[in-house]
């Protein structure tokens, strides 16, 4: 297996040693030499076939440098990982995540909407202030030692149950003394309700909120339309941008999904920049084969293309003091995160589960309403062992197509529900996402070396 | 160096030993919900 992936992208060779994590930028000798290196070449045997084709000194010189940083463990990095990761897989059994799904209903019927139009198979419903104080409950008493505890209102359109929510938050804050326990709230709205007083509250309390908008008006309206047919762009879009300027342009994000219908999406984020957005997320919709909006494989050439458009477009909108941020860019090459959270996945079906309006536990949001993932209920506890054992089986060392890919430190497996609905197994390949997802982990390093000029 | 700029300070090795307390923030709550972004999360303890 290949311990580097090298790439050219946007005039700039870039080498990213896949285990040490290390971006390494470099001219042409080098790129050229890690090539034969990494094949299984010797020195000796890379500088015999390089010389001639480079002057000799810069040879040597690349050569050494080469094997210096090898010597660093920089470069040509060994796997070291696998068995730490499975431990650490096996001694998770804390639950620090829920996903409150408080209304089962929406005053919008986006066309994708994998809860179809809000309902998650079963009927119109939004969750009492009692089962959400359960599940709050929950939370802390499976949450073990840690500290930081996350709830995301969602739904359907969690600000139909706005009561509920702002009596949960109160609720949350009042426990969190009690029992040592911090408790980040989040919110996901499509706006439609959004008013003064929702601003204020959220501005207050919520750590992030998830702004739903798809981009240009037309775009827009002609997935995300109210039931009756109308859009809903003119109807949000000043509301997000006060929300967003209220929050000083800080954690909050802008969130949208391109389809088929616009794989010019560049189009649709910088539209995004150009209101005075700045925290931005527009991502591929997915759905299944048979919808005429959904993705298909011959059109993840062009996506790429309109992604080097996009990373090309944010280096120069940066470089004139007017940058954004685009969440499927941004990668931390001095923190991030450490590399059990990269190898081991999103958590969902063990650290992070989903309450339905009736209590009902699910592995995440997107699998609610879905037969055999049920999970038990806040009132009577955590079923469902084998469910939550194969959710932490899942790895990227326990994925086939992972074990070869240069990403998996970034998007640690991929989702688990993509998976399930593409392929029919939890651990199993969303060929078109994970294509789209190298892609994007190219342009973000790429970014940086522009960027490190 | 004459041929190589290195862009990161933090190596994935160092991060075995320390790594793992759990405090992050679940990546999915973020900003996704679709997809499953985990490298451009942040550690609580850097």
């Amino acid at each position: 297996m290949s311990l580097i992936h090298q790439y050219k992208n946007n005039g700039y060779n870039i080498l990213l040693d896949i285990h040490s994590g290390c971006v390494h930028v470099v001219d042409d000798v080098v790129y050229e030499a890690v090539t034969l290196m990494d094949e299984g070449c010797e020195a000796q045997e890379t500088a015999a076939r390089l010389t001639g084709k480079y002057p000799k000194e810069d040879v040597e010189t690349a050569i050494e440098e080469c094997l210096t940083l090898k010597e660093e463990q920089m470069l040509f990095t060994e796997d070291i990982y696998q068995e730490a990761v499975r431990d650490f897989k096996g001694r998770q059994s804390v639950v620090k995540a829920l996903c409150l799904h408080v209304a089962h209903d929406c005053n919008l019927a986006c066309r994708y909407c994998f809860a179809e139009e809000g309902e998650y198979k079963g009927s119109r419903e939004l969750m009492s202030l009692e089962v959400g104080k359960k599940a709050l409950d929950f939370l802390i008493s499976h949450s073990g030692a840690r500290k930081n505890l996350e709830v995301d209102f969602f739904g359907g359109e969690p600000l139909l149950n706005w009561e509920v929510v702002k009596e949960l938050v109160r609720y949350g804050r009042s426990q969190e003394t009690l029992h040592n326990k911090r408790f980040r709230f989040t919110l996901t709205t499509n706006g439609v309700l959004l008013n003064d007083e929702v601003m204020e509250f959220v501005n207050r309390e919520m750590a992030n909120v998830v702004l739903s908008i798809d981009g240009r008006k037309e775009v827009h309206d002609a997935m995300r339309p109210f039931s009756r047919g109308a859009g809903s762009y003119d109807l949000i879009l000043p509301k997000f941008q006060k929300l967003a300027d209220a929050r000083g342009q800080e954690n909050y994000y802008v969130r949208g999904t391109f389809t088929r219908y616009n794989l010019d999406f560049a189009k649709d984020v910088l539209h995004l920049a150009d209101l005075g957005f700045r925290q931005i997320s527009v991502e591929p919709v997915v759905a299944s084969p048979e919808e005429d909006y959904a993705i298909r494989p011959e059109d993840v050439s062009r996506i790429c293309e309109e992604y080097d458009f996009l990373a090309k477009e944010m280096i120069k909108r940066e470089k004139e003091g007017r940058g954004f941020q685009f969440f499927h860019f941004m990668i931390d090459l001095t923190g991030g995160p450490c590399v059990y959270k990269r190898l081991s996945g999103c958590g969902s079906g063990t650290e992070y589960l989903a309450v339905t309006p009736t209590g009902e536990l699910y592995p995440c949001h997107q699998f609610v309403g879905e037969e055999g993932f049920s999970m038990g209920n806040v009132f009577d506890g955590l079923t469902g062992e084998e469910i939550r054992r194969e959710f932490a089986d899942c790895n990227v060392y326990t994925r086939d197509a992972c074990r070869d890919c240069f990403a998996r430190f970034y998007c640690s497996g991929g989702c688990s529900a993509n998976a399930y609905k593409l392929s029919g197994n939890i651990k199993g390949t969303y060929t078109v996402g994970c294509e789209l997802m190298r892609k994007r982990v190219e342009c973000a390093i790429m970014i940086k070396a522009a960027l490190a000029q | 160096m004459k041929h190589v700029k290195t862009l990161n300070t933090k190596n994935l090795r160092g991060t075995v030993k320390k790594g793992g307390c759990g405090e992050c923030q679940t990546s999915c709550q973020s900003a996704c919900k679709t997809s499953c972004t985990v490298g451009n999360q942040s550690c609580e303890h850097k």
